[in-house]
C-alpha cells in the first residue's frame, strides 16, 4: 500500500482543448466509436489509474471557457456517457468507471438502475458523478420544465435561497433517491427457496417511500442491490452551494484550486460543510482537478501548447488550473498539494491520447519511483481502491 | 414457378419474471449476474440469431398488497446491460423495450443512437406503453396518463424521436484536421418538435448512427396496437403461435401496410415461442407436462386464478375445487404492474368456462390452471420442431419467432444445438451473419 495521491483521468472527446481533435495522434473521425473508448480505458487501466470519468451533457458540449469559432472547427456530438461506460467494462477488469449524469431533468428511478447495473457488468467497478444543469438550451431539449434565470454567482453565496441553491438541493434529493433505492433491496433478498416456493424474501426488500419538494418515489428498485453496496458518488464543485452538495451527498468531490492556498483554504470550507451535514467520520476525498498539457521537457509541453491555441485561435481558458509542464514536474505539484491534504487528482488531458500516454507513460513511473503510487490494483472494486468498506444497508436490521 | 423459400428469423428473449421462468431447476442460474446475459446472448449469436431481447418492467409485481415472491424478482437497467453485451457479441442484433410513458423522447432517442454506434448499428427499441399509476410512483411524472391516450402518446413518442434521429443526414462530420473542418454544417441536429404531448427544440446531440435509427419493435395486439405497428414498426410481436390465429394475424398487420406505402417485407412478424425438446416426441411430450407442472405449483395456480377472481382466494386448496362464487368484476385491485391482468376481457364468462373444464374432466384449481395455460408453443424432438417452425413460416402465420427459454441462461442451448443446423440444412435459416446490422439481418432497407 502506498500513501501517495489517488489518480483518475477526465476523458471528454478529443480531449479538453477545444482543438485537441486536430493534434497529429488524434482519432477524429472515431470519437464515436466504441473502439475508441475501450482503447483510453485500457491505456488507463494499465497504468492503475484508480478510474476515470466520462463527460456527458444532455445537448451538443459547449465550453463557456473557450468560445468563438464558426460552428465548424470543433468536435459536435458525443454519446451517452453510461453507455459508453457500460460497453467499456466487461472489457476491462481493474479500473473505475465514472460517467457523468445530469440530474436535474431526468428520473432518479432510471439513473440508480442503470448505475447499479454498470456496477454488475463491471463487477463492483461503478460510480458516477452527478451533474446539474441549468441552461435554457437543456431546458428545451426536454421542454417539461422551466428553470428560471440562473445567475451562478448566486453558488458562492452559502447562505442565499436562490434558483442555484434549489438546484442543488434537488440533486442533494436526488442522490438520496439513489442511494436509498441502491439499498432498497437487501444482499441476501434473494433465496431461492424451492421448499416454500419463494424466490425473494420480500421482508428484504424495501420501499424507500421518498417524499421531497421536487419528486417522490416510492421503491423498491428494480434491480437488486449493486455489487459494491453503493456505487461511488461523484461532483465537480467550483463554489460554496456545490461543496454543500457534495459534502451531504458524495464520496468524492472534484475541486478547482489555483495553488496549494486555495486547495487549502476549499478544503477547510469542504470539512466545515461535511461536519454541518453530520458526516465527519465518512470519508470524502477531495480531489483537485487539472487540465495538464505534457512534454517531455517543459519547452515540448509549451510548443504543445501553443500549437493547439494557435490551431483553435486564443489561448485555452479553464475553470481551473491549467497545468503545463513535465510529468516528473507535475508529479511535484501533485505530491506537493497532496501534502496539503487534497486526496487525489482528476486529470483532464488536454489532447487524447497525447496527455493520456504522457500520464501514464510518464507521471505513473515518477510517482512509482517516489513510492506514490501503485503497481498493482489493491482492490477489486472501485470502493476499495478508494478505501471505501463496503457500506451496511440501511434498511438491513442489525 | 414455385414460390421462393422464406428465411426465418429467430430472436432470444431472456427470460423474464413471470412464472414460465423455472427457476428451481438445478439448472437455473442467475438472472442478474452479468455472466447470465452474456451467456444467453452468445449462445444466441453462435446460432446466428437476429436479436437478443430484453423485456421491461419498471416496478416489482404485487398482490394482495405484497411484493409478488414466486416468480423470479429483480432485472438489470435495459440500455446499460444491452450496451455491456455489445462489448461480448459482435453481429447479434440487441432489442429492449422502452416504454413512452415514463420517459421523455429527447432521453430515449439519446440512450438508443449511443447504443447504436457503440454496437456498430445492432440497436432496436420494442416501444410499449404504459399508464398505471402504480408504476407511475416510482417517477418524478407520475402516473397521469389516461389509457385511452397512450397510443396517441406512444405515437408522437415516437414520432418525435424519429425526428431526432434524422436531426443528422449522416454526412456532417468532416473530423478534417489539415483544414480545421469538424462539421460541414454548424447546424446540425438542430430540430424543433410540436405537439400535444411535446414542446421541445434544440440540437440533438448524438450524430447519425449506423442504422440511421434502432430497428422499431412493436408488441400491442389490439386494433390501436396493430395500426402503429403498420405505420411505425420494423417488427411486430404477436401472441398468435398456431397456424390459423397465425395466419390470421399475419394478413391482419401486413394489409395494413399498403395505407402507409409499405411493402409487405417491411414489416416483420415474430410471436413468441416457448419450446420443450425431447429426443423423441415422446419424451418431449412427458418433459413438458413436468415443466408445465413445475412452472403452475399449487401456490402459483392459487396467485394466477386471483389475478382473474380479482379477489383473495388464499384460503382455497390447489388441489380442491375451483370458487362457487363469480370473479369480482371492476378494476383489478388484486394484482398490480402486471399488465396479463387486462386479457381478462370478461372474467365472469371465463370462470364459467373453467368450472365446465373442471367438471367435464374433474380437474382441481391447479389442473384447470395448467390446462388453461396452455401448452409450450413447440414441443418435440429437434426434427419434428425445426419443421414446424419452418411449415409456420412458410404458410404466413409468421416470419419467424421470439424464443422464450424456460431456464436461465442455458435454456436456448439446445435448441442451438439440434434445431437450429436443420433449419440450416434446409436452406431456411443463415448459417453465417451476411450483414453486420440488424437492418440487414431482417432484410429491411437500409434507410
Amino acid at each position: 500500500m502506498t500513501t501517495g495521491p489517488h489518480l483518475a483521468v477526465a476523458l471528454d472527446g478529443a480531449g479538453w482543448h477545444p482543438a485537441a481533435w486536430r493534434a497529429a495522434d488524434a482519432r477524429p473521425g472515431e470519437l464515436l466509436t466504441a473502439g475508441y473508448w475501450v482503447d483510453l480505458v485500457r491505456a488507463a487501466e494499465a497504468a492503475r489509474l484508480d478510474f476515470v470519468t466520462i463527460e456527458d451533457t444532455l445537448g451538443p458540449r459547449t465550453d463557456a471557457f473557450n468560445p468563438g469559432g464558426d460552428g465548424t472547427d470543433r468536435v459536435v456530438g458525443h454519446l451517452d456517457a453510461v453507455l459508453v461506460a457500460a460497453r467499456v467494462a466487461p472489457l476491462t477488469s481493474g479500473i473505475g468507471i465514472v460517467p457523468t449524469a445530469v440530474v436535474t431533468h431526468t428520473e432518479p428511478f432510471h439513473l440508480s438502475k442503470a448505475i447499479a447495473t454498470l456496477d454488475y457488468v463491471s463487477s463492483g467497478r461503478a460510480g458516477v458523478r452527478v451533474r446539474v444543469a441549468w441552461t435554457e438550451e437543456e431546458n428545451r431539449l426536454f421542454g417539461r420544465r422551466e428553470i428560471g434565470a440562473v445567475d451562478l454567482d448566486d453558488a458562492h453565496d452559502g447562505d442565499l435561497v436562490s434558483p442555484v441553491s434549489e438546484l442543488f438541493d434537488e440533486t442533494a434529493d436526488y442522490v438520496e433517491v439513489l442511494r436509498r433505492l441502491w439499498d432498497s433491496w437487501e444482499d441476501d433478498a434473494e433465496i431461492r427457496d424451492a421448499a416454500t416456493g419463494r424466490f425473494v424474501d420480500r421482508d428484504k426488500l424495501h420501499y424507500i417511500d421518498f417524499e421531497g419538494k421536487w419528486f417522490s418515489v416510492k421503491g423498491p428498485s428494480i434491480t437488486p442491490r449493486p455489487p459494491q453496496g453503493q456505487p461511488v458518488v461523484t461532483s465537480l464543485a467550483h463554489a460554496v452551494i456545490p461543496y454543500r452538495l457534495a459534502a451531504r451527498s458524495a464520496d468524492v468531490v472534484y475541486i478547482t484550486p489555483n495553488d496549494r492556498a486555495e486547495a487549502a483554504e476549499t478544503l477547510a470550507v469542504v470539512r466545515q460543510e461535511q461536519a454541518n451535514a453530520g458526516r465527519e467520520s465518512e470519508t470524502l476525498h477531495v480531489f483537485g482537478d487539472l487540465v495538464v498539457f505534457l512534454g517531455e521537457t517543459a519547452a515540448a509541453a509549451r510548443e504543445h501548447k501553443a500549437r493547439l491555441d494557435d490551431l483553435a485561435g486564443a489561448e485555452y481558458a479553464s475553470d481551473t488550473r491549467i497545468f503545463v509542464g513535465t510529468p516528473a514536474e507535475l508529479a511535484d505539484d501533485l505530491l506537493d498539494q497532496h501534502a496539503a491534504g487534497l486526496s487525489g487528482f482528476r486529470l483532464r488531458p488536454a489532447a487524447l491520447p497525447h496527455d493520456l500516454t504522457a500520464i501514464t507513460g510518464g507521471l505513473v513511473p515518477e510517482l512509482r519511483s517516489r513510492g506514490a503510487f501503485r503497481s498493482e490494483y489493491e482492490a477489486k472494486t472501485l470502493r476499495g481502491l478508494l478505501g471505501l468498506g463496503r457500506p451496511a444497508n440501511r434498511y438491513a436490521a442489525v | 414457378m414455385s414460390k421462393p423459400v422464406k428465411q426465418i428469423h429467430l430472436a432470444a428473449h431472456f427470460p423474464g419474471v413471470n412464472n414460465t421462468t423455472v427457476w428451481s431447476d438445478p439448472e437455473a442460474g442467475s438472472h442478474i449476474e452479468f455472466e447470465s446475459f452474456v451467456r444467453l446472448a452468445q449462445t444466441a449469436e453462435r446460432a446466428k440469431f437476429d436479436f437478443f431481447f430484453l423485456a421491461e418492467g419498471l416496478r416489482l409485481r404485487e398482490q394482495g398488497g405484497e411484493i409478488y415472491d414466486l416468480d423470479v424478482v429483480g432485472r438489470p437497467d435495459t440500455f446499460t446491460v444491452l450496451a455491456a453485451l455489445a462489448a461480448v457479441t459482435e453481429r447479434l442484433g440487441l432489442a429492449g423495450t422502452i416504454n413512452s410513458t415514463f420517459n421523455e423522447p429527447y432521453e430515449v432517442a439519446r440512450q438508443f443512437a449511443s447504443l447504436d454506434h457503440l454496437s456498430a448499428g445492432r440497436a432496436a427499441w420494442n416501444v410499449v406503453t404504459s399508464w398505471d399509476a402504480f408504476t407511475g410512483e416510482n417517477f418524478r411524472r407520475g402516473g397521469f396518463l389516461p389509457q385511452d391516450e397512450r397510443y396517441t402518446r406512444a405515437q408522437t413518442f415516437l414520432d418525435t424521436a424519429l425526428e431526432l434521429f434524422d436531426s443528422w443526414r449522416g454526412d456532417e462530420i468532416a473530423a478534417d484536421a489539415a483544414t480545421g473542418v469538424y462539421l460541414r454544417d454548424a447546424a446540425a441536429g438542430s430540430f424543433q418538435h410540436k405537439d400535444d404531448h411535446f414542446d421541445i427544440s434544440g440540437r440533438f446531440s448524438v450524430p447519425r448512427s449506423p442504422q440511421g435509427r434502432p430497428v422499431v419493435l412493436q408488441a400491442g395486439d389490439s386494433d390501436g396496437g396493430r395500426e402503429f405497428a403498420a405505420a411505425s414498426a420494423d417488427a411486430i410481436f404477436s401472441r398468435h403461435g398456431t397456424l390459423e390465429a397465425g395466419q390470421a394475424f399475419y394478413a391482419d398487420v401486413k394489409g395494413r401496410l399498403a395505407k402507409y406505402g409499405r411493402r409487405h417485407d417491411q414489416l416483420v412478424v415474430l410471436p413468441a415461442a416457448t419450446f420443450v425438446l425431447g429426443d423423441t416426441d415422446a419424451d418431449a411430450q412427458e418433459r413438458a407436462v413436468v415443466v408445465r407442472r413445475q412452472q403452475v405449483s399449487g401456490q402459483t395456480a392459487i396467485k394466477l386464478l386471483e389475478q382473474l377472481w380479482n379477489a383473495d382466494l388464499s384460503g382455497y386448496d390447489p388441489d380442491g375445487p375451483l370458487p362457487d362464487f363469480d370473479p369480482v368484476v371492476g378494476e383489478n385491485t388484486i394484482a398490480k404492474g402486471r399488465a396479463s391482468v387486462r386479457m381478462h376481457r370478461d372474467p365472469v364468462a371465463t370462470a364459467r368456462e373453467y368450472r365446465a373444464l373442471a367438471e367435464a374432466k374433474n380437474l382441481s384449481i391447479r389442473d384447470v390452471i395448467i390446462q388453461v395455460g396452455g401448452r409450450q408453443t413447440f414441443i418435440g424432438s429437434a426434427a419434428t420442431i425445426a419443421a414446424r417452425i419452418n411449415e409456420l413460416v412458410q404458410a404466413d402465420a409468421s416470419d419467424g419467432f421470439i424464443l422464450v427459454p424456460h431456464v436461465t441462461p442455458g435454456g436456448l442451448d439446445e435448441f442451438a444445438d439440434t434445431v437450429v443446423p436443420l433449419l440450416q440444412e434446409w436452406g431456411v435459416f443463415r448459417e453465417e451473419y451476411t450483414g453486420t446490422t440488424l437492418r440487414e439481418h431482417l432484410g429491411l432497407d437500409p434507410l
